[in-house]
């Protein structure tokens, strides 16, 4: 709010703004440092990550959700440091959709994967993801530095891939340094970018022992140990700054599938007064603590829709900071109602985090809808035909 | 009619006014057409020969002036001194509506900052500001953002947190980060988050100790700080982690005793309504604390749905403790819309975008 004064009495409250400033050795007009959370205690400023970008109200690092669409809805991207909640619809059909573009969008970008699931291993999860578009097509003016770049790279890079030559970085073979890109539904992800991408599993099954553990600090021993379990990944490989012989920064992308379903012990889909029913509010806000601590972005998909507590619902809501809802047309009167013709479902952006700010990127439009073609999925503003 | 930017300053002792807020629209908005007027969108007449405001004789300027700046136009130089400190930071129009001051805070108070469907944080950046700008020791309990986000709103509203708190006047407990480490590390000796462990949360007996130990008057002969103050962001997130109704009532009496009666300092806390979500616990707390505070300011969301150009509604209640005149409670409602560096409040209907 810069009153600029050409009269007298302007420049005095000009003079006033600054004077008040300067005293605390801020102005409004630094460039703000990196915000990485956790990051932040004596890290310089922050060499950009691929598949980062900046945001450009408040300079906050934000992470693609393998949506384009959905990022525009979000202010830009994912916050690094945040939760993404997907209220899952009601037969889980397109939730796992949102769920794997996530996860592509960290291999594309090379970022470091972490999958957890209580139903299904996670390394079929990976086998499951949508291939990205290869759009070197559509982009002839690549093609000529595809050619170049292949011959003079040590990269063995056995796609044609539009990407951008970064100055050399040893080890980790960037694939695209894009921000946002478009994936194939009806392709799986090619093996190579599997296999060159670090990722690590968390299957339920596979973790818990036979024996029956005490629960303790009232969180069911399935959460328990996926806590542990993240926490170790994020301290042992650096995303909380605390290894400071890390020569790349990293992001670590968590994906969690089915919170708070029964297959992870815990009962508050099923009763209305559960015993444990403080045990997902809880992890979630561990959960939280940990990504503030660190160089990640999380996704989570809950079916909110099982759970009987509404109070639950509003508190798991409140614990995460970017909730999106989804509600399909399957089985729903909607289905052959003649205004949701062209669409699946409908999509409900129901909360966006306000971080380091007053204000926060939203969107005026409030009426989105998708749909699933067959090889896109889509997020278009709903079109209102009045008769 | 007008007054002038001298008359201003001479009873602003020298400080720069830097901005004059008034409660209500301009009525001049459409006929004023001098440069300052215009620029700034907040004077009433600004004094300028050509400004429109001042000549019209048939335009109510004073039932827009705060009340306490009405006197001052009528007898400038009778008027002790400035009513209102509006320098930049906090939110000077919520000031005006609290009619309060950073020199003149009143002390011994509980504050319940509440927030219905919508997000009620901009309140607890204010009075944080507000606390510090009027030089009171401040406790900050924020379980739910790290402290760089409060560090980064300070700047924008004119308070530096980090400095604050390298020179005492700013302790802060980081649910987040002292979380961690109680979950992941326990050790023995009692931490104010320890109940973050234990299967079924007992008290908050170890946080009150820590915010009695943070906030504890030092008899060092010089009196540095005027008054200790508690912000608590936010409360119903320890009901989420587990902690009981009653146990968080627990806290807040035990720090309303400690800090508002015995050393007349003030509590701010900020709690959710759940609505209608039926929470139980939640709507105990609520009414619990509703019960105890001296000002409540509630911020909804607006009962029609969003709006670009407002973003909410603010209902102040005053409750005051029986006194002999039997004051009723006295409530304003505003709306508000948060920008990026304040927050303006207008009456009902009054946004600047309608009219």
């Amino acid at each position: 709010m810069a009153v600029a004064g050409t009269s007298g009495t302007g420049t005095r409250s000009t003079g006033s703004m600054v004077a008040a400033a300067s005293t605390n050795n801020v102005t409004s007009f630094q460039r703000r440092g990196p915000r990485a959370s956790g990051a932040d205690s004596g890290c310089s400023r922050l060499v950009s990550i691929a598949g980062t970008r900046r945001s450009v109200r408040n300079g906050q690092l934000l992470v693609s959700t393998g949506l384009p669409a959905l990022d525009q809805f979000l202010g830009g991207g994912l916050a690094v440091g945040t939760v993404l909640l997907i209220e899952e619809d009601k037969y889980n059909i397109y939730s796992p959709l949102l769920f794997n573009y996530f996860l592509a969008e960290g291999i594309v970008s090379g970022h470091a994967l972490l999958v957890a699931s209580a139903k299904e291993d996670p390394a079929d999860i990976l086998q499951k993801l949508p291939a990205p578009l290869i759009d070197h097509s559509y982009k002839k003016e690549c093609d000529e530095d595809i050619c170049g770049h292949k011959m003079e790279s040590d990269i063995k890079m056995k796609i044609a891939w539009r990407y951008q030559l970064f100055p050399k970085m040893e080890g980790r073979p960037v694939l695209s340094s894009g921000f946002g890109h478009d994936y194939d539904i009806s392709k799986r992800i090619p093996q190579e970018l599997i296999e060159t991408s670090k990722w690590h599993g968390f299957f339920l099954p596979e973790k818990i022992s036979s024996t029956f553990n005490v629960e303790s600090c009232s969180l069911t021993s399935g959460y328990m140990k996926l806590l542990q379990f993240i926490q170790n990944i994020i301290y042992e490989e650096g995303f909380d700054g605390s290894n400071p012989q890390k020569k790349q920064k990293n992001i670590l992308r968590i994906g969690i599938q089915n919170l708070g379903s029964p297959l992870w012990g815990d009962d508050i889909c099923c009763a209305e007064n559960c015993d444990a029913s403080h045990s997902l509010t809880k992890f979630l806000y561990i959960l939280r603590a940990l990504l503030r601590t660190s160089l990640s972005a999380c996704i989570i998909t809950v079916p909110t829709h099982l759970i009987q507590n509404k109070a639950v619902i509003a508190r798991v809501t409140n614990l995460s900071d970017t909730v999106v809802g989804l509600e399909s047309f399957i089985g729903s009167e909607k289905e052959t109602n003649p205004l949701y013709k062209d669409y699946h479902g409908l999509i409900h952006i129901r909360q966006i985090p306000r971080l380091n700010n007053l204000i926060y990127d939203i969107s005026d439009v409030k009426d989105l809808a998708f749909k699933l073609k067959k090889k896109l999925f889509t997020i278009e503003v709903r079109e209102n035909f009045y008769v | 009619m007008a007054w002038s930017w001298e008359a201003l300053w001479e009873w602003n002792a020298g400080k720069k006014p830097a901005q004059l807020r008034v409660q209500g629209p301009r009525p001049c908005a459409r006929l004023c057409a001098c440069a300052e007027c215009n620029r700034s969108a907040r004077f009433i007449g600004c004094g300028q020969r050509n400004c429109a405001c001042a000549l019209l004789p048939r335009v109510p300027v004073w039932w827009v002036l705060p009340s306490s700046l009405r006197s001052i136009r009528d007898s400038p130089s009778s008027h002790p001194g400035p009513p209102c400190v509006l320098e930049l930071g906090m939110f000077p129009e919520l000031n005006n509506l609290l009619n309060t001051t950073p020199e003149g805070a009143e002390q011994g108070k509980l504050t319940l900052l509440c927030d219905a469907k919508t997000d009620g944080s901009f309140l607890v950046h204010h009075f944080l500001s507000f606390y510090l700008k009027a030089n009171c020791k401040v406790c900050l309990v924020a379980l739910i953002q790290s402290f760089s986000h409060y560090n980064i709103v300070g700047q924008k509203l004119g308070v530096s947190l980090t400095a604050a708190r390298e020179r005492g006047q700013l302790v802060v407990l980081e649910g987040l980060k002292s979380g961690v480490d109680v979950f992941f590390r326990p050790r023995e000796e009692p931490h104010p988050l320890q109940f973050l462990r234990e299967a079924n949360a007992g008290d908050l007996q170890p946080l009150y100790a820590f915010v009695r130990d943070a906030l504890q008057p030092v008899d060092s002969g010089e009196a540095a700080w005027r008054c200790p103050v508690l912000l608590v962001d936010d409360l119903s997130v320890l009901l989420s982690l587990g902690v009981g109704p009653v146990a968080v009532l627990d806290f807040v009496h035990y720090c309303r005793a400690t800090v508002c009666q015995e050393w007349k300092g003030n509590v701010v806390c900020l709690v959710h309504d759940s609505g209608d979500t039926e929470d139980e616990e939640s709507d105990v707390l609520l009414n619990g604390l509703s019960h105890q505070s001296h000002l409540i300011l509630r911020a909804e969301g607006l009962a029609t749905g969003f709006c670009k150009d407002v973003h909410g509604q603010l209902r102040i209640l005053w409750r005051r403790p029986l006194q002999p005149t039997t004051h009723r409670d006295r409530s304003l409602t505003y709306q508000y819309k948060i920008q990026d560096k304040s927050v303006s409040f207008f009456a009902k209907g009054m946004s600047p975008a309608v009219l």
